[in-house]
C-alpha cells in the first residue's frame, strides 16, 4: 500500500543523503521525495512518499525514526489528510490546437502561466491522479516538457506535525506492533541464494 | 573569557575531559596538528598500530571488555578509507567507538585533494552517526556529541571527520559536563503495562524459553538476567554475542542456539510455548528458516532499539527498553507473584530437555592421536579456569570456541559476529590487555584469520601485550572447506591454505615466542609453558585435523529442529 511520511528533520548537509541512503541500503521504494525548510530555518520538512505492505512500512518508520537527524515523523496515511502535487507543463499551442489545450487547461483548473506564439506553459496543482488525468487529456505529440514537484501533504484537522505541539505525536512504535501477531506469510527462498 | 586554543588542543583536552583513556592510531599529514599535541601530553596514552585497521578492532576490543567507548584517530583518505571495515563490524554489533578522522581543509574539500576521501559519505551506511566539523567552535561541543551517541542507546560506532584548518584555528574552550540532543532520546524505561504482560504470560507458560543476546551484555544487565532466569527456573540459551550474560556452567543454561548451537538449545526453541527475547535481534544465523521458525510460541522481545523489534519474527508483546530497566521491573513483578520456580527436577519440560542434551551434540574424537582442535579448546578452558579473556576470529575455530570454552561471566568473549570480520581476532586482543593489563588474553584463530591483521604482532611488541595466540592450524579456510564439502561436492575451490608461513619463526621475528604443537598429548603442556610466560606474547601454533567440522549444523534453510548431527551420532542424518 501506498503511504505518505512527513518527517522533521535538523537542515542540515547530510541529513537528506541518511534517508536516501536509508532507502537504498534496506531496499524500501521512493515514490517521491520533497524537501524543505520550514518556518524554523533550523527545521527542514520532508514528505516521502513510499510503498509495501504494513510490516515493511512499519519497518520504514522506525528506520528513519533511528536516524539521528529525523526530531519527528508520521504517516498521513494513518488519518484524513491532503495531497497535492505541482506540475508545470509545457506544450505546443498552434493555430486550432491552441484553443484546445486551453479549454483542457480550464477544465482542470490549470492556469497558464507562460504564452508565446507556438507554446503555452501551464501550472497545476492537485492530486498525483489529478496530473496523470491531465497528461492522459493531453495529445501526446504536443507536450514539450512535464516538471512535477513531487507530493506534499499535510494531516487534515487538529492533528499537526509540529515541533511545538507535543501531542500529535507519532503513536509508539511499540504500540504499533502489538497488532502484528500475524505470522507474516513468508516467501520461498531458493536455497543457493541463503549464506 | 577563557583562554584560547588551537583545534588540536582543543581536540586532546576534550579526550582528557571525556575520560579517554587510550586513543588507538596512526598519523599522517590531516592530523598532524593533532599528533603534536599528543606529543606534548601523557594523559590520553597513543597506542600506534600498523594498520588503521587494527586500531579499529583494538579499539572495538577495549570498548567489548571494559564497556567504555574506544577511541581511534586516523587521518584522511586512506587512513579513513582502511578504518570502515573495523567501523562496520562495531556497527553490526553495537559495539560504542568514537572514530576520529582528519580531512583535507575546509577550502580543499570537493577538490579531489591530495589523501582527499569524502569520510562522512563513505562510513555513513555503517555508523550510529557521523559528523564533519566546518568550525573550530563546534570541535568541543561536536566531541561530546560523539560520544554521547556512541554509548547511549543501542551503542554503536561514530566518526568524527576534522578538517586540518580546523585543528589549527582558535578559541575559547568549553566542554559541556551534558548535551541535550532534540531528536535524539533513547528510551530506557518498558512500558509498565507491557511488562505485566509478559509476565502474565511466562507465568501461564509450560515451555518457556529464554533467549538472550549481545545487548545483555552491552548494558551490563547479566546480574539481572541471572537473577530474574533463576527466580523462574526457566532454560535459558544465549546468542553467540550473549555468551557470558548467563553462566554456562548454571544448570539451567543450555548452551548456545542457532546454525552450530547445542542440539538442546535449538529442540527448545523449536518446541517451546513462550519465547522471551532480550537484546536479541533474531539474526538468519540464529533463526533458521524463518518459515520454521518457533512454531507454537508466543513471543515477547525486548529490545532499546525499537527497529529490532517485529523486524524477521512478528512479536506478540513487544517492549521497547534497556535490558537492564526492563529486566529489573520483570524481577519486581516475578518476586510480587511469589512463584515458585519451575523445578530443573521434576518438571516435564526440564525433563524433556535433559532427554534432548543426553545426546552429547559437542561429543567428538577423543582418542585421536591428530590433534582434534575441540580438545585444544577444552584444554584452554580447563587450564584458565574459565576464566580468561576469549577473542577469536571467524569461522570453525570461533564455533569451536564458542561452544567449548565455557564463559560464566559476560565481556569475556570478544567475538565479531555480526559482520564476520575475518582479522579482527588479534588487535582485539590487544584492546583487552591495554583494558585488562594483567588479565590472561588469548586469541584463538585460524592460520588464515591470523594472517589478516598479521602486522599487529608489531604493536605488541612495542607495547608489550603478553596474549597469547591459539592458532588452530588446519591449512584450510576451514569453514568454507566444511560448506564446499557439503554442499559443493567436495570441490574445495581456493579454500586451501598454500604456502603458508612458519608460524614459529614468524613469531621469532616479531620479537615473540612462538610454538609448534603437533601431537594430541603435547597439547596441555605447550599452553600451560605459554600461561606461565606472562610476559611474552606466544603464538602457539596447533597442527589440528584438516577434516574435522563444526556439528551440530543447521543447513541453510533448515528449522531449528533439523540439526544435523556429527557422524556417528545416534540421530545424525546426513546433510543434503
Amino acid at each position: 500500500m501506498r503511504h505518505i511520511l512527513s518527517i522533521l528533520m535538523e537542515n542540515e548537509a547530510g541529513a537528506l543523503s541518511r534517508v536516501a541512503g536509508l532507502f537504498s541500503a534496506r531496499a524500501f521504494n521512493i515514490e517521491s521525495l520533497t524537501v524543505a525548510p520550514t518556518e524554523d530555518p533550523t527545521v527542514s520538512r520532508m514528505t516521502l512518499v513510499t510503498s509495501g505492505s504494513d510490516e515493511i512500512v512499519e519497518q520504514i518508520t522506525k528506520q528513519l525514526n533511528k536516524l539521528i537527524d529525523v526530531i519527528k515523523l508520521i504517516d498521513l496515511n494513518e488519518g484524513p489528510h491532503i495531497e497535492r502535487e505541482l506540475m508545470l507543463i509545457k506544450v505546443m499551442a498552434r493555430d486550432g490546437g491552441r484553443e484546445e489545450v486551453k479549454r483542457m487547461a480550464e477544465i482542470f483548473r490549470g492556469r497558464i502561466i507562460d504564452v508565446t506564439d507556438t507554446t503555452y506553459v501551464i501550472e497545476l496543482t492537485g492530486t498525483g491522479e489529478k496530473l496523470d488525468a491531465f497528461i492522459e487529456a493531453l495529445d501526446k505529440s504536443l507536450i514539450l516538457e512535464v516538471v512535477r514537484t513531487g507530493v506534499s501533504g499535510i494531516a487534515r484537522g487538529t492533528r499537526a506535525l509540529s515541533l511545538h505541539i507535543p501531542s500529535i505525536t507519532r503513536p509508539a512504535p511499540a504500540a504499533k506492533t502489538e497488532t502484528a501477531s500475524a505470522k507474516a506469510t513468508q516467501v520461498s527462498v531458493n536455497p543457493d541464494h541463503l549464506l | 573569557m577563557g583562554k584560547k586554543m588551537r583545534g588540536a588542543e582543543i581536540f586532546v583536552r576534550a579526550l582528557k575531559d571525556e575520560g579517554v583513556e587510550f586513543i588507538f592510531g596512526y598519523p599522517g599529514g590531516a592530523v598532524l596538528h593533532i599528533y603534536d599535541e599528543l606529543f606534548k601530553q601523557d594523559a590520553v596514552k597513543h597506542i600506534l598500530v600498523r594498520h588503521e585497521q587494527g586500531a579499529t578492532h583494538a579499539a572495538d576490543g577495549y570498548a567489548r571488555a571494559t564497556g567504555k567507548p574506544g577511541v581511534v584517530l586516523v587521518t584522511s583518505g586512506p587512513g579513513a578509507t582502511n578504518c570502515v571495515t573495523g567501523i562496520a563490524t562495531a556497527y553490526m554489533d553495537s559495539i560504542p567507538m568514537v572514530v576520529f578522522t582528519g580531512q583535507v581543509p575546509t577550502h580543499l574539500i570537493g577538490n579531489d585533494a591530495f589523501q582527499e576521501v569524502d569520510a562522512v559519505g563513505i562510513t555513513r551506511p555503517c555508523v550510529k552517526h557521523n559528523f564533519l566539523v566546518e568550525d573550530v567552535k563546534d570541535l568541543a561541543a561536536t566531541i561530546k556529541k560523539a560520544f554521547y551517541i556512541a554509548a547511549t542507546g543501542r551503542p554503536g560506532p561514530v566518526v568524527v571527520d576534522i578538517p586540518k584548518d580546523v585543528t589549527a584555528d582558535s578559541t575559547e574552550y568549553y566542554y559541556p559536563q551534558n548535551i541535550e540532543i532534540r531528536s535524539y532520546k533513547p528510551v530506557t524505561k518498558g512500558h509498565p503495562g507491557q511488562i505485566r504482560k509478559a509476565m502474565q504470560l511466562l507465568f501461564a507458560a509450560k515451555r518457556p524459553m529464554i533467549y538472550t543476546g549481545g545487548g545483555v551484555v552491552i548494558d551490563n544487565a547479566a546480574a539481572e538476567l541471572t537473577e530474574f532466569a533463576r527466580l523462574l527456573g526457566f532454560p535459558i540459551t544465549n546468542t553467540l554475542m550473549g555468551l557470558g550474560a548467563y553462566p554456562a556452567t548454571d544448570r539451567q543454561f543450555v548452551g548456545m542456539l542457532g546454525m552450530h548451537g547445542t542440539y538442546e538449545a535449538n529442540m527448545a526453541m523449536h518446541h517451546c510455548d513462550v519465547l522471551l527475547a532480550i537484546g536479541a535481534r533474531f539474526d538468519d544465523r540464529v533463526t533458521g528458516d524463518l518459515a520454521k521458525f518457533c512454531p507454537d510460541a508466543k513471543i515477547v522481545h525486548v529490545d532499546v532499539d525499537p527497529s529490532s523489534i517485529a523486524k524477521n519474527v512478528p512479536v506478540d508483546v513487544p517492549i521497547v527498553g534497556s535490558a537492564r530497566e526492563v529486566l529489573r521491573e520483570m524481577i519486581k513483578v516475578v518476586k510480587e507473584a511469589r512463584l515458585k520456580p519451575m523445578s530443573r527436577k521434576s518438571d516435564p519440560w526440564w525433563k524433556q530437555i535433559d532427554e534432548w542434551a543426553s545426546v552429547d551434540c559437542l561429543r567428538y574424537d577423543r582418542k585421536s592421536k591428530v590433534i582434534k582442535p575441540q580438545h585444544v579448546i577444552e584444554e584452554l578452558y580447563a587450564l584458565t579456569k574459565g576464566d580468561a579473556y576469549i577473542t577469536s576470529d571467524v569461522g570453525q575455530h570461533q564455533m569451536w570456541a564458542a561452544q567449548y570454552y565455557k564463559f560464566d561471566q559476560p565481556r569475556r568473549w570478544i567475538n565479531s559476529g555480526g559482520l564476520g570480520t575475518m582479522g579482527f581476532g588479534m588487535p582485539a586482543a590487544m584492546g583487552v590487555q591495554l583494558g585488562f593489563p594483567k588479565a590472561t588474553v588469548c586469541c584463538v584463530t585460524g592460520e588464515a584469520s591470523l594472517v589478516m591483521c598479521i602486522q599487529e604482532l608489531s604493536t605488541c611488541l612495542q607495547y608489550n601485550l603478553p596474549i597469547k595466540i591459539i592458532n588452530l592450524n588446519n591449512r584450510y579456510m576451514g569453514m568454507v572447506r566444511q560448506w564446499q564439502e557439503f554442499f559443493y561436492d567436495r570441490r574445495y575451490s581456493h579454500s586451501y591454505m598454500d604456502a603458508l608461513p612458519d608460524f614459529v619463526k614468524l613469531a621469532e621475528s616479531f620479537g615473540h615466542v612462538g610454538m609448534r604443537v603437533e601431537k594430541t598429548p603435547e597439547v596441555r603442556d605447550a599452553l600451560k609453558k605459554a600461561l606461565a610466560m606472562k610476559n611474552k606474547l606466544v603464538l602457539l601454533d596447533f597442527i589440528t585435523d584438516q577434516t574435522e567440522n563444526v556439528y551440530p549444523m543447521i543447513a541453510a534453510g533448515k528449522g531449528h529442529h533439523e540439526m544435523h548431527l556429527a557422524p556417528g551420532s545416534g540421530t545424525n542424518r546426513e546433510l543434503a
